[in-house]
């Protein structure tokens, strides 16, 4: 899903070796914008991703709320998650979030992935999976924080939202964002993003009285390019199961990069081990052994 | 319990009897029947399968050198948890074989301790009591035993994935898998190496399935003293007097 001409990789999945093209382009990081304070629930954004990406439809679920189906699938990669929340002044609130790959800066998926390659980052922060590379060991579900990434059982492939790599590689935004009526969905580098979801969130506090309004933007894995704006920054948990704090579990950081090399070469020195104490100690033979001679050099012999 | 498992071995062993062959020389016991050879290099076969296929997955290093092997990355991926079925299963079989020579006794403890004189050279014939099995191969016997339990477990939490066992059980899977894995590298090394180069003779008890006499009274003393009735140090230094006599 991606076009290498002008999107240049940053990180790839199990790969040794240096990263191909690295560095050789100028770049900034772009950055959706998602204010749920604007969102109407429209869903604008969900046809207009399945329309670009010409994902196969498939059957939504009605559960008695304005959400589409319980959570993204293979084939739908944008959903707008909806929540009835009663505030403690008796309010009720229609929180909708729109749930797709967050595209974080520190990445679970490319984290667990072993295969090399099928998972890539962009120096822009954009997430893509190649799934000519995938193997489908679905590790990348268990590395990922917000579960997003879905197995297709049929191709053995994990598929999930591409932020439209191919379009932002083109010069041009998203498709959801491109659908928004509302101006709720934006797009831009992630600077300019971050200043605006700042900005908003600072009018919702002092104008519109939302107190805990603020940005989400993780840092417990570095920040994402994806940022929302909440009425409730304290409680993300509201909006779907946005979790507070998203971590990638220790054993794709620790295990993997540091464990895995080192213990692989401990299992070599049991290689190197019996082949020194072959030529060392030598050895031990049936007894009795065969009376020893004075060896000569069979060379001139 | 027991004796249900032992009919169904013995039963085992005389069917693969009548397919295979036990052929041993004058000087020579036999070790291994047919049953347990084809067990011994199934469990071989499912192993190296598995790890080659397992280590594609494991090291990034050796992604694009092994997994070709097996036809790529996403077949490796869909045969490997069958390859290690396969090693679980066969080794289960193996284990219902051995589990009476491999219980452990107080020789087996002396045994360890002196394990320092085995691997200097220093001590040339085993101590009397070791029987069948010593008790370096009990060890690694045990250490598999405790491997397949974890590699069944740990295997099927990675096989059916983060959506049916959740997220912190693959991750901490995984590294169990990937510890027990590593044990049974290093242990290999040291089973072929001692089962080849490092103890001469031995080889052929798992491919014709018969050792020297000389081989017996050496390493496994007592099972040579049990089979043959005689005593193995006595054996060994009538040997060591023919020897030294001059050839006539």
């Amino acid at each position: 899903m991606s076009d290498r001409r002008t999107l240049q990789i940053k990180q790839m999945s199990a790969h040794s070796g240096p990263i191909p093209g690295e560095g050789v382009q100028r770049g900034f990081e772009v950055c959706k914008l998602v204010d749920t304070t604007t969102c109407i629930g429209c869903k604008a954004c969900e046809v207009a991703c399945v329309e670009w990406n010409d994902l196969p439809f498939s059957a939504t679920t009605f559960d008695n709320t304005y959400q589409t189906m319980p959570e993204t699938r293979w084939n739908f990669w944008n959903l707008i998650k909806f929540n009835e929340h009663q505030r403690a002044d008796g309010a009720i609130q229609w929180l909708m979030r729109k749930d797709q790959c967050m595209h974080c800066a520190d990445p679970g998926c490319l984290r667990a992935c072993p295969a090399d390659g099928a998972i890539v980052q962009y120096t822009n922060g954009i997430v893509d999976f190649q799934q000519e590379n995938c193997i489908g060991c679905e590790f990348c579900v268990s590395g990922c924080p917000f579960e997003i990434p879905k197995f297709n059982k049929t191709t053995k492939k994990v598929y999930k939202c591409t932020l439209c790599s191919d379009r932002v590689g083109q010069g041009l935004e998203p498709a959801c964002i491109k659908a928004c009526p509302t101006g709720c969905l934006k797009f831009g580098s992630k600077d300019d993003m971050k200043f605006i979801a700042e900005t908003r969130a600072t009018q919702l506090r002092d104008i519109f009285g939302f107190e805990k309004a603020g940005v989400y933007d993780p840092q417990s894995i570095g920040g994402t390019h994806v940022i929302y704006v909440l009425h409730d920054a304290t409680q993300p948990e509201l909006y779907g199961g946005l979790p507070k704090d998203p971590q990638i579990p220790w054993s794709y950081t620790v295990w993997k990069w540091l464990a895995k090399p080192v213990l692989g070469t401990f299992a070599l020195f049991g290689l190197l081990g019996v082949c020194l104490h072959y030529v060392m100690v030598g050895p031990r033979r049936p007894q009795p052994e065969p009376l020893e001679k004075e060896a000569t050099d069979g060379n001139r012999g | 319990m027991g004796t249900a498992v032992e009919r169904f071995d013995e039963k085992a062993h005389q069917a693969f009897d009548r397919l295979g062959q036990n052929r041993v020389y004058e000087g020579e016991l036999l070790r291994h029947r047919v049953y347990t050879r084809f067990l011994h290099w199934m469990v071989a076969l499912f192993f190296f399968l598995a790890l080659f296929s397992g280590f594609g997955i494991y090291l990034p290093w050796l992604f694009r050198w092994v997994t070709p092997i097996f036809g790529g990355g996403p077949l490796s991926r869909a045969l490997h948890p069958w390859f290690g079925l396969g090693f679980v299963a066969f080794f289960v079989l193996q284990m219902l074989n051995w589990i009476k020579p491999m219980r452990w006794t107080a020789a087996d403890t002396r045994w360890l301790r002196n394990l320092r004189n085995v691997v200097s050279g220093a001590e040339k014939l085993e101590p009397p009591e070791t029987g069948f099995f010593n008790a370096g191969q009990k060890v690694q016997f045990w250490e598999i035993v405790a491997g397949c339990v974890v590699y069944l477990i740990t295997g099927i939490i990675l096989w059916a994935g983060a959506g049916t066992f959740g997220r912190m059980s693959v991750a901490v899977s995984y590294v169990l898998h990937d510890i027990s894995a590593l044990m049974m590298l290093g242990g290999i090394f040291i089973h072929i190496y001692l089962s080849t180069i490092g103890e001469p003779g031995t080889f052929h008890s798992m491919t014709r399935g018969a050792v020297s006499e000389a081989w017996a009274w050496t390493f496994h003393p007592a099972w040579y003293k049990q089979v043959t009735g005689r005593d193995p140090y006595q054996a060994c230094e009538e040997a060591r007097r023919r020897m030294s006599q001059p050839h006539s």
